[in-house]
């Protein structure tokens, strides 16, 4: 190669790295701790899976940075006046999925009635309805089992299918995530968001370009032209690729590296309270612990130990070691945005621990036992140093823990199976319906059709679950509250989940992007605009 | 390169010994492998004498870590997460208490690295009996054997010779964690370890000593024991084996140190050692979560116990190849 070569080409390479600086869009890379479980839309109720799906698919509604509900691929719904348990739903005209089939009532239909069925985790958000219509090509109509005032609570992370794709590609049936099955819409997705899927390797990369033929380009800014997504696991890697400068956009910064990145002038933290509560969850039910060396009787059974557990955990040291100050000790697995939510019931346990080892002995238990904790390592923050603190905590009364730490893939499959295969495991709840009876479903309700999914204590309440039942036909919001706040009572004497603590989030990015935290922990790239 | 210079130059310079195999087989083979010229190449290389005394250090204060840490990092009932993050004791901030500070649980890190050694070498030791006892036996059979029975014994190896040791060791410990996941058991992690290092290293072992088995079978000595109608599992164990073991010690010793910084491999990948119990590798892993808030302290520590440890291993495996290779003589 002469010179000149070399001299014309690297004219040409500066003259095109200008030329991408110079737009006014950009790509992002952007690194999580751990990926989306799969990509069909209804097969796990899951954050980090919700994330990336937002990306590519769209609910009816969305709630957006704020809390507010936002117009979607509905325009506007509203409870028909002449029958109170029917929602009508207008959808957004002109909308078309990636493939270019256009978007209508059937696949609203299609997908809702997809979300109802047994293999899928959406299915506990959707139990009042009692059937989905069609009216015309723009027009839906959800009737509920009782008049619900709540219905646009629960769509937000309902996305809608396309039929004739799903059909065409043998995925009509959702995936049945903990049976490890597989089908095309788990490596493919076709939705009608901003983005399309280009490529994507489980657990190491997905790469998604901008969707040029989007709805909303004129109503929002849509400013990243490509996203790459990328799970980097360990912390310090994580961290040190964003101050390197080979990613732009870390969304899931570790605790103890917020004070270092705050200080380094390229990039930019941004912080707030996360709509999740991280707490421990135990079996209460099962007549024998299978990890424990008692035989004969769970010792979880009796609430003395139940309470003798939650009273020799310091959740404030938690919060000084652990979480470096940025998160809220709990009392209540409910987070403080939650409608149900009161500060009485999220008041804390006093940490007494001889108290604790007289409950232990009253209960038969003077020598403690042994027992196994199940914990994420790559899903909340910190979630591994919170379970080894809880290890030493109960230590300290004689309770022996013998700590599995595991990637969120495999921990989740073991509360989500039936029969459940974790009998102690740390879990955190974030609540996209701002409403206490989804709490309430998911993690309380005894274990059965729709209901229960979440819940692997094997707590079983019959009065308990009526009441639950009861919130979503009761119209008399004094009234519903009334029950919430009895129910909850109720769980205040059980101690069914001892609560740890309300998440806080972090975000560190490069200066020129502005990703604010959301409650609910959902990056939606196309609000976000590409300055210069 | 100083210190490195007058060994090669010792080793030239020591007498040449009698040729290994001439030797007969039995008593007496112990003591001359204490005779004057190893000892005198020993004695006269400051370096490898370095080596030897730190190790000899490391491994009688890992062994002594319940009588001489002051704390123990094992009990978890004496952890206070109020300790933690403490700085070493020089820093601002640290804690006399705690003289190389504490990790993110409040663990001393002194006692942890004391406890962690003792863990890794218990594991690297285990694991190289475990490998020697497969691959000499597997080596020893092949040898004699011959035929079929070597074909198929050396074809396994050639084929787990294609995979790197950690990969093999990853595997065994993978499978091995699964059916045990949920189940405990008193040192179950222990075990594990030293089963998946174990397995992945026996190979090394079996193709040296059937190399030598092969000379060996058909010296005089081997004819004689067949000739008066000894067993074949006598021949090979009682007039074979102590013919194979130099090169067989040479290769242990250098696989310790293989075997030490494997376990902290898996512990760092978090498939070894539980953070409740931590290894060298354990804490390493624990630390590098926070190379980047400045608790250096918590990485720096057990990173160069780790390479002093390997370090001093190793020299001493090195010297002991180059004295016991006729060749080098």
């Amino acid at each position: 190669m002469s010179w000149r070569t070399i001299l014309k080409t690297a004219t040409l390479c500066t003259a095109l790295v200008m030329v991408a600086d110079a737009a006014d869009a950009r790509a992002i890379k952007w690194a999580r701790s751990g990926d989306a479980l799969t990509l069909d839309p209804h097969a796990q109720n899951e954050g980090p899976t919700h994330n990336l799906l937002h990306l590519i698919y769209e609910p009816l509604i969305l709630r957006d940075r704020t809390g507010k509900l936002l117009p979607t691929l509905a325009t506007s719904w509203q409870i028909r006046e002449d029958d109170p348990t029917i929602w009508e739903f207008k959808l957004r005209e002109g909308v078309k999925f990636h493939n270019g089939n256009t978007f209508n009532a059937d696949d609203v239909v299609f997908s809702l009635e997809r979300a109802l069925q047994p293999s899928s985790d959406m299915k506990g958000l959707l139990t009042f309805i009692d059937k989905v219509s069609k009216v015309d090509d723009s027009t839906v109509h959800i009737k509920t089992k009782g008049p619900n005032p709540l219905v646009p609570n629960y769509l937000t992370n309902l996305y809608m299918m396309d039929k004739q794709w799903a059909e065409a590609n043998n995925t009509v049936t959702v995936q049945d995530y903990k049976a490890k099955v597989d089908n095309f819409s788990v490596r493919n997705a076709n939705g009608t968001g901003a983005y399309m899927l280009v490529s994507r390797e489980q657990d190491v990369k997905t790469v998604l370009k901008r969707n040029d033929g989007y709805w909303g380009k004129a109503e929002f800014p849509v400013g990243i032209t490509e996203i790459t997504y990328l799970t980097i696991k360990s912390d310090a890697t994580r961290v040190a690729a964003l101050i390197s400068g080979e990613i732009d956009f870390v969304q899931d910064v570790p605790v103890q590296d917020i004070d270092r990145l705050e200080k380094n002038a390229s990039l930019k933290v941004t912080l707030g309270p996360e709509n999740r509560t991280i707490f421990l969850g135990l079996d209460v039910a099962s007549p024998e612990l299978k990890t424990s060396n008692v035989k004969g009787k769970n010792p979880f059974a009796d609430k003395r130990v139940r309470q003798a557990v939650n009273m020799s955990i310091d959740r404030e040291a938690i919060k000084r070691a652990v979480m470096r100050g940025q998160s809220v000790p709990a009392g209540v697995i409910a987070p403080p945005f939650v409608n149900g939510y009161t500060k009485e019931l999220d008041a804390l346990p006093k940490v007494d621990l001889d108290k604790a080892k007289a409950l232990l002995k009253d209960a038969g238990y003077p020598d403690g036992f042994q027992v196994t904790l199940n914990c994420p390592n790559d899903r909340y923050i910190n979630d591994e140093g919170i379970c080894q603190a809880v290890t030493a905590m109960l230590a300290k009364i004689g309770i022996k823990v013998n700590l599995v730490a595991q990637p969120k893939g495999p921990h989740f499959t073991l509360i989500q199976k039936e029969p459940p295969e974790s009998e102690f495991y740390l879990l955190g709840w974030g609540v996209p319906t701002y409403d206490s009876h989804y709490i309430f479903s998911f993690l309380y309700h005894t274990r059965a059709g729709k209901d229960g999914g979440w819940n692997a204590t094997r707590y079983s309440n019959p009065d308990l679950d009526k009441k639950i039942q009861s919130l979503t036909g009761e119209v008399n919001a004094a009234k519903r509250n009334a029950t919430i706040a009895d129910v909850w009572k109720t769980l205040g004497e059980e101690t069914i989940y001892i609560a740890l603590h309300h998440q806080t989030l972090a975000y560190a990015m490069k200066r020129d992007l502005d990703i604010q935290v959301s409650p609910d922990n959902q990056v939606h790239m196309k609000f976000i605009a590409a300055k210069q | 390169m100083n210190e490195l210079a007058p060994l090669s130059h010792d080793l030239k310079a020591a007498p040449p010994a009698q040729a290994q195999g001439a030797r007969p087989p039995g008593r007496g083979r112990v003591a001359a492998f204490f005779d004057s010229d190893l000892l005198h190449s020993f004695l006269r290389s400051k370096l490898v004498v370095l080596a030897a005394l730190l190790t000899v250090a490391m491994v009688s204060a890992a062994f002594l870590a319940p009588v001489i840490a002051p704390h123990d990092p094992y009990d978890l009932k004496s952890l206070s997460l109020l300790d933690a993050n403490t700085p070493p004791a020089w820093e601002k901030g640290g804690d006399r208490s705690f003289p190389l500070g504490t990790d993110d649980q409040g663990r001393d890190i002194l006692s942890t690295i004391l406890y962690g050694t003792r863990s890794s070498m218990l594991i690297g030791i285990c694991s190289v009996l475990l490998a020697v006892g497969i691959g000499l036996s597997l080596g020893l059979w092949a040898g004699y054997a011959g035929g079929r029975v070597d074909t198929v014994i050396m074809r396994i190896a050639d084929v787990q010779l294609t995979f790197p040791a950690i990969l093999t060791a990853l595997l065994i410990d993978g499978v091995a964690l699964a059916i045990f996941r949920n189940y405990h058991f008193e040192g179950g992690k222990f075990w594990i370890l030293v089963l998946a290092i174990g397995l992945s290293f026996w190979v090394q072992y079996a193709r040296t000593v059937r190399g030598v088995t092969l000379v060996e079978r058909n010296k005089e000595y081997v004819e004689a024991a067949r000739l008066i109608g000894l067993r074949p599992l006598k021949i090979m164990f009682q007039h074979i084996l102590p013919n194979v073991l130099g090169p067989v010690l040479v290769i242990a010793t250098i696989n310790l140190a293989l075997a030490v910084i494997t376990e902290a491999t898996l512990s760092f990948l978090g498939v070894g050692l539980p953070p409740t119990e931590p290894s060298l590798g354990t804490m390493i892993q624990i630390g590098n979560k926070y190379l980047f808030s400045g608790s250096w302290w918590m990485v720096a520590f057990p990173g160069l116990t780790l390479a002093l440890l390997a370090l001093a291993v190793n020299l001493l495996g090195d010297w002991l190849r180059d004295a016991l290779n006729p060749k080098l003589r």
